[in-house]
């Protein structure tokens, strides 16, 4: 999309969530407001892990926290097993609460560095889980023990005694210690090295294995998103340009953003050719007055007349692969893709 | 500054003779404090011809940014003792004082810093702080400069230069904060420019855009360029020779092209393995590096990767290995088992056979994705 349409959705009753028609502004100074997320719809199934990928300002941290309304969204529906949570009052809010937890990208200013790390991951039980002092601490453990932190070593220790991987995993041990269905991941790994980072990615995957849970994995780095996500959703400015399963999305990009963000993705090898054209410049607009029509076409290097005036709707190119573009690089019901548009010749 | 500098003058002047534009040796860096010394760089040695890219590989607390700060004399402090030489155009910056030292910053040698929303003055308009070099250095006049800063901001594709220059910092992106970083450094036209994680803080299409302009302005300036990073994909197709760090130390160097062909040292092959692919099928399981770098107060004995290394033997523990040339192509490596050797896979399966945890786990690793791999194939022959 940069762009609307639902006909990525798969059939209600299939999805865990759903969101439809999410709509996220703010209001800022000389009574303008911020479009962070203009009507966005995405679902995802029991147990699947759903990529959310863009860059910086494209509204993705603000999706994840409309899901767990933190703010409540402007307008617009967030299904939780049928249940319509914008619907629900701030009380009965607060208690499904419990199934959505979230992790936050700064490991080490998301931990209260004047408590101890058993008091840390024992915080949610004393709202809502067993009070019994001798309960509390054995599932701390557990959740210590299944984060690979040594619970004897650890729990008296504070945040600033930890490396930043060993806080994302405290952290995460936190989320997890009220056992949630849904993981909501903001940037988890995006300020580690990487081979912490490969560390946290392969802790999540064994923990959504053992816990059954579903997780949305919001990052602007595209490798570490398609190794974690079953299906991935790319935003631009507020919309979704394009859903599909991960390996299809990276195999057939359709979108001329998608490719975008292929390109400039760096890989560990020299001899992939370096697309070092300027053309690929360009900032992202204002949310305040995004552009008309598609949203990316002021960078976009296929866009025309159309592209300004019309809003392009989500259509179905592929087998559960779905794009917003008037001129997708795979035609519809017709692939592989046309000629990459960001490489020179 | 007071931090003590010890320079080796006998090696200093041996290597004036030498056409490189920097050549350091022997650097050592380290910072007292409460707990003890920590050494955080410990003998790097390496030289830098006139335009020539050389990229800066390594975990945090690798030592490479001490490494970068002590070369540029940035280290500042009581409790920081340096020694080595570092001579760039036959001048011991080392031996330098401080005064001859801002005579070449900004003007000779100029640094790109991680972080472009704390690097710039954020009470100070962009104009200013992109013309402050020139003013002090080349004695520019007011006019003068502002036509060079319109340049410079144009140069480095910034729109609307002129009303840029009365912009202040936090009316900028992230990627036009690192431009006007950029802008600043370049402006003396400097002979060596280090990039110290130019890009860590920025998106992928930033960061894609801020790499091109580097590698374009040092190529149209014939610049030399330090390029720090811990990410091997940004330095893969950008540089000419690749040094990994680990401790404080030199594990690998090697011509870039060479690196990635034919990778020595474990570390460096650990460090490729744990990045995540795009040509890799969802759900790989990633290699990571079992542990976390060591204690710079009190290092290991012998080599500082053993107690990660899937292929650690009891000499490694013991007998710290040199760096050295493996073949003609100036590719050296330090570590007793280079990876690709007989005795590297031989290592490998006697810790195999002795359940050595990390050995394990790269072992696992493999099992588990070729399994996936099977499973993948086996449901895709079922849907044909």
């Amino acid at each position: 999309m940069a762009g609307s349409g639902k006909a990525h959705l798969r059939p209600e009753g299939d999805a865990l969530v759903s969101v439809e028609d999410l709509v996220v502004e703010y209001p800022v100074a000389g009574g303008n407001t911020v479009k962070a997320v203009s009507g966005i719809s995405f679902d995802i199934k029991r147990g699947e892990t759903l990529g959310l990928v863009g860059e910086s300002g494209c509204g993705k941290s603000t999706t994840g926290r409309a899901l767990i309304q933190l703010p409540s969204p402007t307008s617009g529906a967030v299904h939780y097993n049928l249940v319509d949570l914008t619907k629900l009052s701030a009380e009965a809010m607060r208690r499904r609460r419990t199934d959505l937890q979230m992790i936050f990208q700064d490991p080490i200013s998301s931990l209260n560095p004047r408590r101890e790390v058993g008091e840390i991951v024992a915080e949610p039980l004393n709202v809502w889980g067993p009070k019994n002092k001798a309960k509390q601490k054995a599932l701390v453990d557990e959740m210590l023990n299944a984060v690979g932190i040594d619970p004897d070593v650890a729990r008296n220790k504070r945040p600033h005694e930890f490396s930043g991987g060993q806080c994302q995993r405290i952290s995460i041990a936190r989320s997890l210690v009220l056992e949630p269905e849904v993981l909501i991941c903001d940037e988890p790994v995006s300020a580690l090295d990487v081979s912490v980072q490969a560390q946290i990615l392969n802790l999540l995957e064994d923990l959504k294995k053992k816990y059954n849970l579903t997780l949305i994995f919001i990052a602007h780095d595209l490798a570490v998103v398609k190794n974690i996500s079953d299906r991935v959703a790319v935003m631009y400015l507020g919309k979704i340009c394009e859903v599909a399963g991960s390996d299809e999305l990276y195999e057939n990009p359709a979108h001329p953003y998608t490719q975008l963000l292929l390109v400039s993705s760096p890989e560990p090898d020299p001899t992939v050719v370096l697309d070092r054209s300027d053309t690929s410049s360009g900032e992202l607009p204002s949310p305040i007055n995004p552009p008309s029509g598609c949203r990316f076409r002021t960078r976009c290097p296929l866009a025309d007349d159309i592209c300004s005036s019309q809003e392009p709707q989500m259509q179905e190119v592929g087998q559960d692969h779905f794009v917003a573009c008037h001129h997708p690089l795979i035609k519809v019901a017709e692939a592989p893709a046309a000629d990459p548009v960001w490489t020179e010749a | 500054m007071n931090a003590s500098v010890t320079v080796n003058s006998a090696e200093a002047s041996a290597n004036t003779n030498g056409a490189s534009l920097l050549q350091v040796s022997d650097l050592h860096t380290s910072f007292s404090v409460q707990a003890g010394e920590v050494k955080a760089v410990r003998g790097v040695s390496f030289s830098l011809d006139q335009g020539k890219t050389l990229g800066v590989v390594g975990e945090s607390g690798s030592g490479k940014t001490v490494l970068a700060r002590s070369i540029m004399r940035l280290n500042l402090g009581d409790n920081v003792n340096t020694s080595g030489s570092a001579v760039f155009e036959g001048k011991e910056l080392l031996a330098s004082t401080m005064s001859e030292m801002q005579t070449l910053w900004g003007n000779e040698v100029a640094m790109v810093f991680q972080d472009p929303m704390t690097s710039l003055n954020p009470l100070v308009k962009v104009g200013r702080q992109v013309t402050e070099h020139v003013r002090h250095h080349l004695g520019a006049s007011k006019a003068e400069a502002k036509a060079l800063a319109i340049d410079l901001l144009k140069e480095v594709r910034i729109p609307e230069p002129e009303s840029r220059l009365n912009a202040y910092p936090h009316e900028l992106s992230g990627g036009m904060r690192q431009r006007i970083c950029i802008a600043i450094a370049l402006a003396c036209e400097p002979t060596l420019l280090f990039a110290d994680e130019p890009t860590t803080a920025l998106d992928v299409t930033v960061q894609h855009q801020i790499l091109n302009l580097l590698n374009r302005e040092q190529q149209e300036r014939h610049m030399a360029m330090i390029l720090i990073t811990h990410d091997l994909g940004v330095v893969a197709g950008r540089t000419d020779e690749i040094m990994v760090m680990y401790a404080g130390n030199v594990v690998e160097q090697a011509p870039t092209a060479a690196l990635f062909a034919d990778m020595q040292h474990p570390y460096t092959e650990a460090l490729l393995r744990s990045i995540p692919r795009t040509t890799q099928r969802s759900h790989t399981r990633l290699a990571a590096i079992a542990g976390r770098p060591p204690d710079l107060i009190d290092p290991p004995s012998g080599c500082a990767f053993s107690p990660r290394c899937p292929y650690v033997q009891p000499k490694c523990r013991e007998e710290t290995p040199p760096l050295q040339a493996t073949d003609n192509s100036g590719h050296k490596s330090a570590c007793w088992f280079p990876v690709g050797t007989p005795e590297n896979k031989e290592a490998f399966e006697k810790n195999l056979a002795a359940r050595l945890p990390q050995t394990m786990s790269v072992a696992e690793g493999a099992m588990v994705n070729t399994e996936m791999l099977q499973e993948k194939a086996a449901t895709q022959e079922e849907r044909n």
